[in-house]
């Protein structure tokens, strides 16, 4: 043999430069390898908390991004007609002089007049504290939108929610069961658990209507009809109480399960809880019979006692709850044919969750301090553990379906133990901890505090004296009243209307409202488009920042450019959404390992420019001059409050709790991006009621004093919403909300059918249709990125064996779909792992001509299609003068999954319908050929 | 025609497991990182933003469908690259001996300097894993990474396949399939590591561990041992609870 000599030991690069990954919202830790100063090479940081040097398909592709034709080359003025894309570059001087120009006067008058609204936003806490200093109370991110079902219910339930707040216990789980798409968000974490868990024989059941990504993986797979997954959880919660396969011991503990209740109809406080005179909630102590302090050393909370108090008969919340789900209305027959579900199947499944809970119970040899002061000498846990994320969230009945599954977990006993579901700092961190949101407005000053936080009842609306929205996007009113995230989606719509009131300008940033992440696309490019009778814009002034020639540039009057994520400064901080683990503390930064060769800057480093030019607080000194140079000056010297700032690590005195180190972003480039602090083995566990655990929290500076607290099976503040409805106290619904209020707001979770559901008739639409983001793509990113979009260039509608036979579909074959809302015509594809009343396509694919620097007739453009323009933001008129918002009734999350759909068979059109013009595009298009090898 | 080696001192190979592929395509996107920006020439792609994109890949995620005759559809992710065949036909049938299958370890290489671009290794693989990079008009395919497994540059713990080092879900195994007592053998005689496509005759050295059986609980039969009820109604189930409670720790009992 003659084989040739090869070099087996290559050089790999000149330099590894490490920081965080942004070709997603997951925030691994990546290894840039470079040569010659150039991007060579990106893999994942093994030494990283959140990706252990693991990586997606999306970060690896990022040397595609960091070279895509679609960056946008410096600040763009609008010149030709709004929507065309005629721009010319301007100067970073002139372009900022513009923006102060609108703005200035805004803050001084009327700073409500801004909305300023920031899509997929890693740094909002800090453009909500510039937002707070402007004074507009119309600040919001992207929550509204995607999953605030999820957390609100997490956050009022548990104090967290999943993903950010909380994970799998996936080195002790052995049953992890899944509710609906959860791809797209905490990846590369879930990816990694699931193998971890699988390479040991547990099991994973999936529950969704479609049987793809972890579905397809799933040992069981459980089909369900969109929107109903939280009356099957209900079914399991029947079965698990009729059998007794509940943790009383975790119930009577740490959960509001003893907490008394009122229970005397006639009453003002029915259904709120009875406390002493410091407001501790009370219970019955099985030892004495006496009602008692939740939190009194020796207590022993009884779950079946009763106690009359002032002629008021007060029962444990357990009653309620146990009355409730043993009614027959729960048994897996009665919810089989609206979930879609075989009884036995429920059966089955609820026998395999009692089993694993109780049969095969974990128990770590470690000794804790409750907050009784009681030691406990091991730790025992309820292997099983749930995952759910946009799936049950973005319905109409999403905040009650996330409630039911964190009531699920927590009556096992499966939350905060071994081989459940664990949260990572700074949560657990219960509803009253957070702050309630703030409104109030004083032109020339700040808001008068955060704008988003956790209602306890209607005195914390964010309503204006006459009772109407004092928010445009009317979060926090009885329409939605516990709306932590805001809503995104209504911005456009209720600026558009004046209704609650006009605004003059509308700032954005990563958010591609004009396409794929709108409901009624169509309808917002004709709002944003609209003139009133002098010939002006209805929406006068329209800011935004990308760093890509996305659809939505071509919608501004004025475009700040930011960089790419390879070249900025950032921090992924503890105060904001953070990638701490359910072991440590942990927060990050990017830096610039590569320099822009754009006249294009960070978003957030040119709005510390323009709140200096307006001179707003905290971002200029006595003298007016600006106080950051920019963003990496903010990141290490900014405090929040004294000793707490933007990053915890390395500061002056240590981690956590310190002044600002000048050091410290160095500090975090030696390290490898990142800075972890590790829980203690003693705390790890039972967080919101280990002592070790409060202790290590308020050292970090994570909380200010130990706040040990009670799960809430029972949302107390969910009833006193209730109650007003009722018509008790004096802040009182309109009328036209009184039902809604009094049926949705149910303090313990319930079920009711999505609202489109009462709109769009079931036997005219009877097909359910949904979207999901595939692995490897990120929204519209994906496709700019010359690998990924090799990938996934198109996205039939799929459909199952059912439909696809009824209508004689073939391969090739296209169809008409239409919504009470709208029509599009588009490809179809046969799928048979699939419910059989679901039809599904993915998420953001079509792209309109022009943008992102394709050719026109990339297929993208011709063949790809959004299925938003299905969905609208109202609901169809009642013929009550109302505007109905398609979301959810408590928190306001946009319903996008409760889109309701029928389909014919049409002869395929040139192109997907509807087609829209082309757009200019800013930046030209893209090379012919690619080969992309950097080094010699 | 260019000859095998009659044998290969190791047969170095992956084992992909079917039962974790959540079909990604991280494997795929880390492959072509890391081969554009290393060994020969880079990976290139034409009408990369255009009408037609299509460019060079040297590993691929198919999916397939699969419905028992009873119970649900099921979807299989199929990661799909060079398997690095003993007898494999892309090395036979090549007229200029760039095709080799090197004996230290078995990898099947393509030495692109005596590659004259004429395609019929790719007409030869049963599995279509070589793809002629349009640019370059070479033969392309998985190298196993020969540039890092050996490579004093990286880590130790580095000296593995790109696919392998990035997999998020843990799906993909790198090893010698020759050794009986390395943990990729083992995980292929655990687990019933099949060939692909044995009728071929090409003998690969990557397995495919198939996926576990899906669906059991449908399989529960219908008078299965489910839930006993400790009550029938609401009284009677606090009665229950009046019981239990006493026998917890601290309980009456």
């Amino acid at each position: 043999m003659n084989q040739p000599k090869l070099d087996t030991s290559p050089k790999v690069s000149d330099e590894v430069r490490r920081t965080t990954c942004y070709m997603c919202a997951c925030r691994c830790g990546i290894n840039v390898h470079m040569k010659d100063g150039k991007v060579a090479y990106i893999e994942g940081n093994r030494d990283h908390p959140v990706n252990r040097g693991v990586l997606c398909a999306k970060g690896s592709a990022g040397i595609m991004q960091v070279n895509a034709p679609s960056r946008l080359r410096a600040p763009l003025k609008r010149v030709g007609p709004r929507g065309s894309g005629e721009f010319e570059e301007i100067s970073w001087d002139e372009a900022l002089e513009m923006a102060t120009g609108w703005l200035k006067p805004l803050r001084d008058n009327a700073p409500e007049k801004l909305a300023f609204f920031t899509g997929r936003d890693q740094s909002q806490s800090f453009t909500g504290w510039w937002a707070q200093q402007f004074g507009t109370p119309n600040f919001a991110a992207h929550g509204g939108f995607c999953s605030v079902n999820m957390a609100a219910a997490g956050i009022y339930t548990m104090g967290g929610a999943f993903w950010e707040f909380g994970q799998p216990d996936w080195d002790h789980t052995k049953l992890f069961i899944l509710f609906g798409v959860a791809e797209d968000h905490d990846s590369n974490p879930i990816k990694m658990g699931i193998g971890k868990i699988k390479a040991r024989g547990a099991r994973v059941v999936g529950v969704n209507p479609i049987r793809t990504g972890y579905n397809a993986v799933a040992d069981d797979w459980l089909g369900i009809t969109p929107g109903t997954d939280g009356l099957l959880i209900l079914s399991l919660v029947h079965e698990l109480l009729k059998a007794g396969k509940i943790d009383l011991d975790y119930l009577a503990r740490y959960t509001n399960a003893p907490v008394l209740m009122n229970s005397d109809p006639r009453s003002d406080e029915y259904g709120l809880f009875l406390r002493d005179e410091q407001g501790r909630e009370l219970v019955i102590d099985r030892g004495t019979g006496q009602p008692t302090p939740f939190d009194q050393p020796g207590v022993r909370p009884d779950l079946a006692g009763t106690h009359r108090h002032a002629g008021v008969t007060h029962r444990p919340v357990f009653h309620l709850l146990a009355e409730r789900y043993l009614d027959e209305r729960y048994a897996p027959e009665a919810v089989a044919e609206e979930t879609g579900i075989k009884p036995q199947k429920i059966r089955a499944l609820a026998h395999e969750i009692a089993r694993v809970a109780f049969d095969e119970a974990v128990t770590l040899d470690r000794e804790w301090t409750d907050f009784r002061g009681e030691t406990h000498k091991t730790m025992t846990g309820r292997p099983v553990s749930f995952h759910a994320m946009r799936g049950i969230s973005a319905h109409s009945n999403g905040f009650q379906t996330a409630r039911a599954l964190h009531v699920l977990q927590i009556l096992i006993g499966a939350v905060e133990t071994p081989g459940g579901m664990r949260f990572k700092p700074p949560y657990p961190k219960p509803a009253t901890a957070h702050p309630k949101p703030h409104c109030g407005v004083t032109p020339g000053a700040p808001l008068d505090g955060p704008h988003l936080g956790y209602v306890q009842g209607p005195d914390d609306l964010c309503l204006k004296d006459d009772g109407t929205a004092a928010r445009i996007d009317k979060a926090y009113t009885w329409e939605n009243p516990m709306s932590a995230h805001g809503l995104m989606h209504m911005v456009i719509s209720n600026a558009h209307a004046g209704d609650p009131y006009k605004i003059d300008t509308l700032f954005m940033y990563m958010a591609n409202v004009s396409w794929n992440s709108s409901m009624n696309t169509g309808g917002v490019m004709k709002m944003l488009t609209d003139t009133d009778e002098n010939g002006d814009y209805v929406i006068p002034h329209l800011i935004y920042s990308d760093a890509y020639s996305s659809e939505m540039v071509a919608y501004a009057d004025l475009v700040l450019p930011d960089t790419t994520y390879l070249e900025r400064h950032d921090c992924i901080s503890l105060l904001d959404r953070p990638i701490c683990e359910a072991d440590a503390a942990a927060d990050a930064i990017r830096w610039p390992v590569v320099a822009p060769d754009r006249d294009v800057r960070g978003f957030q480093s040119a709005l510390l420019d323009l709140g200096a030019r307006m001179g707003l607080p905290g971002m200029v000194d006595d003298d007016g001059a600006p106080k950051y140079a920019d963003y990496a000056d903010y990141i290490v010297n900014h405090e929040r409050k004294p000793g707490i700032g933007p990053l915890a690590g390395w500061r002056t005195g240590g981690d956590g709790r310190g002044a600002p180190n000048p050091d410290q972003m160095q500090r975090y480039i030696d390290n490898g991006g990142f800075w972890v602090g590790h829980i203690p083995e003693d705390a790890a566990y039972y967080k919101p009621w280990n002592a070790a655990y409060q202790d290590w929290a308020v050292e970090l500076g994570l909380y200010d004093s130990p706040q040990p607290y009670l799960f809430q099976l029972y949302v107390e503040p969910l009833r006193r919403f209730q109650l007003a409805a009722e018509g008790h106290g004096d802040r009182q619904p309109p009328d036209h909300l009184r039902e809604q209020i009094k049926t949705t707001l149910d303090p313990l979770p319930i079920w009711y059918p999505p609202f489109e559901d009462g709109h769009a008739d079931p036997v005219e639409y009877p097909v359910h249709a949904l979207t999901q983001r595939p692995m490897a793509m990120y929204h519209s990113w994906g496709t700019q990125n010359a690998w990924l979009r090799q990938l996934h260039g198109v996205n039939p509608l799929y459909l199952p064996t059912k439909l696809w036979q009824a209508h004689g579909f073939e391969d090739g074959d296209w169809a008409q779909v239409s919504s009470v809302h709208g029509t599009i015509t588009v490809p179809v594809a046969h799928m048979a792992a699939l419910n059989e009343n679901t039809v599904w396509t993915w998420n953001a694919i079509g792209k309109r001509k022009g943008a992102w620097a394709l050719d026109e007739n990339a297929p993208e453009a011709r063949k790809g299609f959004l299925l938003n323009h299905l969905i609208h933001e109202l609901l169809p008129a009642r013929g009550d003068g109302m505007r109905w918002s398609n979301s959810d009734p408590v928190t306001g999350q946009a319903a996008w999954f409760d889109l309701r759909v029928k389909i014919e068979k049409v002869p395929a059109p040139d192109q997907a319908q509807p087609a829209y013009p082309p757009i200019k595009s800013p930046v030209g298009q893209g090379p012919e050929t690619l080969a992309w090898k950097v080094g010699k | 025609m260019t000859e095998l080696p009659t044998a290969t001192d190791r047969k170095l190979g992956l084992v992909i497991d079917l039962d974790t592929c959540v079909g990604c395509h991280a494997c795929v996107i880390s492959c072509k990182g890391w081969n554009t920006e290393n060994y020969g020439a880079p990976l290139s792609d034409t009408d990369p933003y255009g009408a037609d994109p299509s460019g060079t890949f040297l590993n691929r995620v198919h999916s397939y469908e699969v419905q028992p005759e009873d119970g649900a559809a099921q979807l299989v992710h199929f990661p799909k690259s060079c398997l690095h065949c003993d007898n494999a036909p892309c090395v036979t049938v090549c007229p200029t001996g760039a095709s080799y299958k090197r004996v230290e370890d078995g990898i099947v290489l393509v030495n692109e300097s005596d590659c004259i671009g004429c395609g019929l290794c790719a007409w030869a693989c049963p599995y279509g894993a070589r793809e002629m990079d349009a640019v370059e008009k070479v033969m392309k395919k998985c190298t196993l990474c020969v540039d890092r497994i050996y490579n004093e540059n990286l880590p130790e713990e580095d000296r593995e396949p790109v696919c392998v080092r990035t997999c998020p879900a843990g799906a993909r195994h790198f090893g010698d399939l020759g050794d009986p007592d390395s943990e990729v053998s083992q995980l292929v005689a655990a687990r019933g590591g099949m060939d692909l496509m044995p009728e071929q005759g090409t003998a690969p050295v990557n397995k495919y561990l198939p996926p576990r059986p899906r669906d059991q609980l449908d399989q529960v039969d219908v008078l299965a041992p489910y839930l006993e009820p400790v009550a029938q109604e609401p009284r009677g189930f606090l009665g229950w609870l009046d019981r239990a409670l006493d026998q917890m720790p601290g309980g009456k009992e």
